[in-house]
């Protein structure tokens, strides 16, 4: 499969590549680490005039602790997400779906911030950041703003990031001391999921004082499970309130029907995934 | 290269023949130095890259190749127009009726596609990109026609795939044993049982599967010097030889064909393919080589298919279990064309529905059909294991109905270790077998009692995870063909194997095999008969295949055949060099040829300590120096075996699965096989072939289906959607042995590549079905994804019973949604 022919720029600041994305408008598209925009092109899906690599960039990887919360650089691996102990000790729930996502040499490549910018509604990255209520960071041509996780994705593989803005970080906001679990239901190891949900609880005593539950490919863009949020608060965190709590996961969403499944399955794996998902984040 | 043996020599056999020999080809497979045909590039090369069609059915209405034969450094951009009769005809070698209705077959059609994926035009360029980017600037306007998509609406004519033609229907191929006078009439059982016995009445679809080889095809065409060569991935490089030859009027002596390093084909490279007879079609026209590889997208798409039947089977049966008749009725789906042996697939299963069963009374009847999808052909096992999951799930199906074990009824009904030979009302001669033996083997490695203790724990405590038990028996014809039964079937050729024995002057030996190994071993495996019979070391045998030029004749590998018929020709050609041998051993050691004899690569007198080895002779004879009178100075000699019979290995497959009755997830619990595949060669090539076998099968029952939406386009056309399953996904299988010698071959060797895939998907299945028998389920559709699991758990709620649902058909492509806003439309990504 041979890609379009298609110009090559590899810059080495930010400001270099931004000046490139404003030449370029929407012939220009930014490659990370290629995971997701590469079979792209070989499948001829997409013909952008000019890649712009962002690999040459310093200081664009790594998690840096900022107090309250981890700021992550776009460029950071999801291989280097799976080692970080700041991610594994104030993020725990990032740690256990990048552990699902795709192999290991996917996970060499790709990155944190491309995962997000692709927005793959069937992308294990989406529905933690969601959850943990991150904010991402977008770097234009006027300056640097701020878009927390809720307005950031907007629908299938579209974001709030703008046709001349590159993601730059993604800041976390700690949940440290939360359990957390990521629940992917595949049928093969190396697919992407049919239905996943992400869950992050604070439990006090046997009681859930605070949940986060975020959806995975079960509509154009990550989804928050608000109701099942707020049923689980103040509930001890027990079988049948968990299963009470999760029977309305699936309301509010808009599941794809595709070759794994139409999306009425959807809504009743979301139901059973998110019981799973709470009840293991609960108990560890 | 010489591979190191790490395996104590006191644990293995004195000989080469049953030791765990590290295969001798892999270093070189794996890292991929090596002659792969992709990896030949030729002085003044030139690359193909082809349009095709995105319809299954439409007429061509114009081609405008104005902008592509402008684009940059293209040679020539070419359609079926302008190629017309020179580009030759595709052959269908095996016609199964004289009235068979089969449309020519056009490499590129000029005037109408009828799948989507057929080539309507060819670029050629100087480089592959540019033959890539120019193929998008040729402009095809097509007319769109309604297509033939399914298989029983098919059958009945409602769409017509070709219109020309008048019909789908291809050929009706029938055997019945009241007729051929092997058994009794079947519709007579049938009648009896109706009153006073039982019949189990099912019907199965054999979904359609892309056989998905490591290695996409390419293919290599230099036109020059007085033979014109043609490279292919391919495992038939001697039919393709004989195809070219017979359909482009290029005399065959004028053809040379060489297969280098093959990955994989798993049948999947038996055709002769449009896109070779293309590529040496315009090399020859252009005058310079030419290369075409295909992308994994338009291997998928356009390589050919496997299975793809409905099954409708009915089965008689007294109340104590005897079956006293079984009739099947099978519709085929050839897909666009009559390939290579397309049609003939589902009859290699017509001998096999009554498998290791003594059934009084048979009929089969299968109905090919056309459709407007990619043609079908043989896939691992090519109609045995349509067979075999039919008949399997079938007693399965009869013992539910009886209440009784799955394993009692086959007991009851298979034939005893004691009644070998047996003619089977088939027609067939079965040598030799042992189900009791293998069967009680296998459960007790599986510990069969335990877990169906376990079972029915788990029923009676209502747990969400429910443990099923499947099993499956099977034998198979291989070692395809004695010739004289190929004939009796209208087969466009023999099935004999040719081979020859090169005895060097320095004492190290060359073999030349006609079976051209595309990935299995056979360097490994032929070098250890060939050490053992001669008693050279393995190191010193090479063993040449693939090139018409160095093996000039041969029929290639397919049907688990290489070993049983290839590897007794090289017997045979290795006895012969020994008989040449012996009159110089005489000479030499001054006696009488009839004193000698010959053991572990040294002639010797009889009676004495006198000897010499056959490296000496081999440099003797080279020298010619000192040969008796009015010998000829060679020791090389060549052999065609044509196999007397076919060998019919068999086997006891138990599978466990736990099935999550929440999600409809299937997880593999435990599976223990006792195949006897009568003597081996080389136990770790076997294992490789059973484990791989294996996952083929289970793919088929768990996860595999090719997926067309009602367009006639393939959704499932990536990796991301065809899902292959991986060790990740699976466990380690417990592969065992019981075995009874052939009786047909010298080496006593049965057929073992297919074996692993016959025996695992019914049962797998019936593993699935038995794990849900306590929600009133009594099949699901294959694959049993979760979402087929989870409906027939819950059909109670409205879902059909055994998950068919056709969700599927709606469904939308990973990629196509990448750029695209609406994700259940499946329809072509844009830009984003
Ligand atoms: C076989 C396979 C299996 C996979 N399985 C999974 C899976 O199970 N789960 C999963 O979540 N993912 C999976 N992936 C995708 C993987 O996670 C990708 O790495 C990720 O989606 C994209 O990250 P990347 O760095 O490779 O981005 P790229 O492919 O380089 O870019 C992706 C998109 O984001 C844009 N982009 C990238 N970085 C930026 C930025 N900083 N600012 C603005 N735009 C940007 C690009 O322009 C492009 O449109 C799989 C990929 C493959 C090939």
């Amino acid at each position: 499969m041979i890609p379009a022919q298609f110009d090559y720029a590899a810059p080495t600041s930010v400001e270099e590549a931004l000046a490139l994305l404003a030449e370029h408008g929407d012939e220009a598209k930014v490659i990370a680490g290629g995971q997701s925009l590469l079979p792209v092109l070989r499948m001829r899906l997409n013909a952008p005039g000019i890649v712009v690599d962002l690999g040459r960039i310093e200081g664009l990887s790594g998690v840096r602790d900022d107090g309250d919360v981890l700021t992550v650089g776009a460029m950071t691996t999801h291989a280097e997400m799976l080692g970080n102990p700041l991610v594994a000790e104030h993020a725990a729930l990032v740690t256990k779906a990048v552990h699902h996502l795709a192999d290991a040499q996917i996970r060499h490549r790709g990155t944190f911030g491309g995962a997000l910018a692709h927005a793959d509604p069937a992308g294990d990255m989406g529905a933690p950041a969601l959850a943990l209520d991150a904010e991402f960071v977008i770097a234009g041509q006027s300056g640097v703003r701020t878009v927390p996780a809720s307005d950031f994705f907007v629908d299938l593989f579209e974001t709030a990031i703008g046709e001349d803005e590159l993601l730059v970080g993604v800041r976390l906001p700690k949940h440290t001391g939360w359990g957390a679990h990521y629940e992917k239901f595949v049928r093969v190891a190396h697919q992407w999921p049919i239905v996943a949900v992400a869950a992050t609880v604070k439990a006090e005593g046997g009681t859930i004082t605070e949940a986060r539950v975020g959806l995975t490919n079960m509509g154009s863009t990550p989804l928050r499970a608000t109701a099942v949020e707020q049923a689980l608060t103040g509930q001890p965190a027990t079988e049948e309130t968990v299963r009470a709590a999760a029977a309305s996961a699936a309301d509010g969403t808009a599941p794809p029907s595709d070759l794994n499944g139409d999306s009425d399955y959807r809504r009743h794996l979301a139901t059973v995934l998110t019981r799973r998902a709470v009840l293991a984040a609960a108990g560890g | 290269m010489t591979v190191t043996e790490d395996r104590p020599a006191a644990a293995g056999p004195a000989g080469e023949i049953g030791r765990d020999r590290r295969r001798k080809e892999d270093q070189r497979l794996i890292t991929g130095r090596t002659r792969w045909t992709d990896n030949i590039t030729l002085p003044g090369m030139l690359h193909m890259a082809m349009v095709r069609s995105p319809f299954a059915h439409a007429k061509i209405v114009s081609i405008d190749k104005s902008e592509a034969e402008a684009a940059p450094n293209v040679v020539g951009v070419f359609t079926g127009a302008d190629l017309g009769e020179s580009q030759g005809v595709l052959i269908n070698a095996w016609p199964i009726t004289p009235e068979q209705v089969a449309p020519v077959h056009l490499p590129m059609p000029a005037d109408r596609v009828s799948f989507a994926g057929e080539i309507v035009a060819v670029v050629v360029a100087r480089t592959a990109a540019e033959a890539r980017d120019a193929a998008e600037l040729v402009d095809v306007d097509y007319e769109e026609l309604p297509a033939a998509l399914d298989l029983k609406e098919n059958a009945e004519d409602k769409v017509l795939a070709h219109p020309d033609l008048g019909t789908n229907k291809s050929a009706l191929w029938v055997f019945d044993s009241a007729e051929a006078g092997t058994g009794g009439d079947v519709e007579e059982a049938i009648t009896k049982a109706r009153a006073d016995g039982v019949v189990v009445e099912r019907e199965f679809r054999q979904q359609r599967l892309i056989p998905a080889f490591m290695e996409p095809r390419s293919v290599v065409v230099d036109p020059t010097g007085e033979q014109n060569t043609m490279w292919s991935a391919t495992q038939v490089p001697h039919i393709l030889r004989f195809a070219l030859a017979a359909t482009t009027g290029v005399p065959e002596s004028k053809i040379r064909v060489i297969a280098p390093d093959v990955g994989g084909g798993f049948g999947g490279k038996l055709q002769v393919t449009p896109e070779e007879w293309l590529t040496w079609c315009l090399a020859r026209r252009i005058g310079k080589p030419v290369k075409y590889t295909e992308t994994r997208s338009e291997s998928l798409m356009a390589a050919h298919h496997g299975r793809d039947q409905w099954q409708k089977l009915t089965l008689a049966a007294e109340k104590d279990g005897t079956v006293t008749g079984l009739k099947v009725e099978l519709l085929a789906d050839l897909g666009s064309h009559v390939a290579v042996v397309g049609g003939g697939v589902p009859v290699l299963g017509a001998f096999m529905f009554n498998a290791i069963y003594k059934f009084p009374a048979y009929h089969f009847a299968c109905q090919t059909v056309l459709s407007n999808k990619a043609w079908t052909d043989a896939y691992r096992g090519a109609g045995r294991p349509e067979a075999t999951f039919g008949i399997e799930r079938m007693m399965t199906e009869l013992a539910d109905v009886l209440g009784v074990d799955p394993l009692e009824v086959r007991e009851k009904n298979w034939i005893k270790h004691d009644e070998f030979p047996f003619t089977t009302v088939a027609g067939l001669e079965y040598d030799s077998g042992n189900y009791e033996a293998a069967t009680e083997k296998a459960k007790a490695s599986f510990g069969y009692d335990e877990l169906r203790a376990e079972q029915q724990r788990r029923r009676d405590a209502g747990d969400p995870v429910q443990l099923g038990i499947g099993v499956s028996t099977f034998t198979e014809m291989c070692g395809l063909a004695p010739s004289r039964v190929l004939g009796s079937l209208d087969y466009g050729a023999g099935g004999w194997e040719h081979a020859s024995v090169r005895m060097l002057a320095t004492g190290t030996v060359e073999i030349v095999t006609g079976a051209s190994a595309h990935g299995q071993g056979h360097e490994t495996a032929f070098s250890q008969i060939v050490a053992d019979r001669l008693g050279v070391p393995f190191e010193n045998v090479e063993v040449l295949h693939g090139d018409t030029q160095i093996a000039h004749k041969g029929l290639d590998t397919y049907g688990s055949r290489s070993l049983v018929v290839g590897g007794e020709a090289l017997v045979k050609a290795a006895d012969k060099v020994i008989e040449k041998a012996k009159p110089v051993a005489a000479h030499m050691l001054e006696a009488s040829v009839d004193d000698i004899e010959f053991s572990a690569g040294t002639f010797t007198v009889r009676g004495t300590d006198q000897g010499v080895g056959i490296g000496d002779i081999a440099g003797a004879v080279f020298a010619a120096h000192d040969l008796p009178d009015g010998m000829e100075p060679s020791l090389d000699s060549e052999a065609t075996y044509d196999p007397i019979n076919f060998n019919y290995p068999h086997g006891t497959h138990l599978c466990a699965v736990e099935v999550d009755t929440e999600t409809g997830q299937v997880q593999m619990r435990k599976y223990t096989c006792v195949d006897d595949i009568g003597n081996v060669i080389n136990p770790l090539i076997v294992a490789g072939q059973v484990h791989g076998g294996l996952v083929q099968g289970i793919a088929q029952a768990l996860f595999e289906e090719a997926v067309h939406d009602e367009s006639g386009t393939l959704v499932s056309a990536s990796f991301v959607d065809y899902l292959v399953p991986t060790a990740a996904d699976l466990i380690s299988f417990d592969v065992e042995h019981n075995t009874t010698p052939s009786l047909t071959n010298t080496l006593g060797t049965k057929g073992v590549g297919e074996a692993g895939t016959i025996a695992s998907t019914p049962a797998v299945v019936n593993a699935v079905v038995d794990a849900l028998r306590p929600f009133g389920v009594d099949d699901v559709v294959m694959p049993c994804t979760p979402e087929r699991v989870w409906k027939a758990v819950h059909a109670k709620d409205g879902a059909a019973a055994d998950g068919a649902d056709p969700t599927t058909g709606a469904a939308a492509a990973h990629f196509d949604t990448q750029d695209t806003a609406d994700r259940s439309a499946g329809q072509e990504g844009a830009g984003e």
